[in-house]
């Protein structure tokens, strides 16, 4: 396994990176004046990744499918926000229905 | 030209019970990264000053995975920023919700995380979008690393965070707040297509990726009529069109 001086080293790295990429958005689009059109795509785009990820979490594991029980979990979250559901009501849905169904032996 | 923000009106209560929510599963997973992190037989201080300085959940899990598995930590490095390079797309998105000023920018910028951005695209209008995003990114940045300082110490106490389905949580938090985005058409349609991308292409291609090329699905919302910016309405139909923001087979 690698040593301390170079998990050290990586995580400053990854750190570094990481910030660079968060940095880069806010002092980049300070210095210019987007035109409507891309403010609203850029909106989109936002929108478009947290659905990709919560598709992506909800779905898979690795490379592979993350088993039954996290997706109904994640579904059952879906319904209750689509009926309006609280956020408080939404998030515990999902949660206990995935823990429920993994005490019963789903994976 | 901000006509896709979310236009419930929230109390502000409400958002803090909100974030305290999602603070509390985020502890929890973070206590589960350190016991894990350790468990694996990396350094005690590994965990810790990793949460501190990269603060991505996702990144970091991958990282230690592949370290601990013998993995080249350059690989590993490589690996996580691929998974956090969508930041820079949330940055030129929320860049406004930071502040003006150096010093919210520099100080913002690390608190850029998933619900951060999530929570602040909920929010109507700038000062609220504002508030969201200091208050959650505040408060997760505090939970998250005082969950992995728990875990890290407390260790076997941690136990299993599956078995609670707190995995199932945080896409039900994003979803939660992505939602009422997804009730516009056109919007809709970008993130189906983007949805579609990433799913499909996850099982051959390297973590992060799949999420980056879902962008592709911009196309799908920034194609077609010329005047596509202003082809989604107000988000004001929330009353009227009591229907599945997830369905794709509504009549419009």
């Amino acid at each position: 396994m690698s040593s301390g001086t170079q998990l050290l080293a990586a995580t400053a790295v990854l750190g570094a990176g990481t910030y660079a990429f968060r940095l880069a958005g806010p002092v980049l689009r300070s210095r210019v004046t987007l035109p409507a059109r891309a403010e609203h795509l850029l909106t989109v785009a936002v929108v478009v990744l947290l659905a990709a990820l919560v598709a992506t979490s909800a779905l898979t594991q690795g490379h592979g499918f993350a088993g039954p029980a996290r997706p109904a979990g994640v579904a059952v979250g879906a319904l209750c926000a689509w009926r309006r559901a609280p956020f408080l009501v939404v998030v515990l849905a999902a949660a206990a229905t995935t823990a429920v169904l993994r005490l019963l032996g789903a994976s | 030209m901000r006509s896709i923000w979310r236009t419930e009106k929230l109390p502000t209560r409400s958002l803090s019970r909100d974030i305290a929510l999602v603070c509390a599963a985020d502890a929890v997973v973070g206590a589960s990264f350190g016991a894990i992190t350790v468990g694996l037989g990396l350094p005690v201080w590994l965990p810790m000053l990793m949460s501190a300085v990269v603060f991505a959940g996702a990144a970091q899990f991958l990282f230690v995975g592949l370290v601990a598995a013998g993995g080249n930590p350059i690989a590993a490095v490589a690996a996580g920023l691929l998974v956090n390079a969508r930041h820079v797309p949330f940055g030129f998105a929320v860049g406004d919700a930071l502040g003006t000023g150096w010093l919210r920018r520099i100080a913002g910028s690390h608190l850029m995380v998933d619900e951060t951005v999530a929570f602040a695209l909920a929010q109507t209008g700038p000062a609220r979008r504002h508030k969201a995003y200091w208050l959650c990114g505040t408060s997760l940045f505090l939970s998250w690393n005082a969950g992995v300082v728990l875990g890290t110490y407390g260790g076997r106490a941690v136990g299993d965070t599956d078995a609670l389905g707190l995995d199932a949580a945080f896409p039900a938090v994003l979803l939660a707040l992505v939602l009422p985005n997804l009730r516009l058409p056109r919007t809709r349609w970008a993130a189906l297509a983007g949805t579609a991308v990433a799913l499909a292409t996850t099982p051959f291609l390297p973590a992060g990726l799949p999420v980056l090329l879902a962008l592709a699905g911009v196309a799908a919302a920034g194609t077609g009529s010329a005047g596509a910016a202003a082809a989604d309405p107000a988000p004001d139909d929330r009353e009227g069109h009591p229907r599945s923001a997830m369905s794709s087979k509504d009549s419009r």
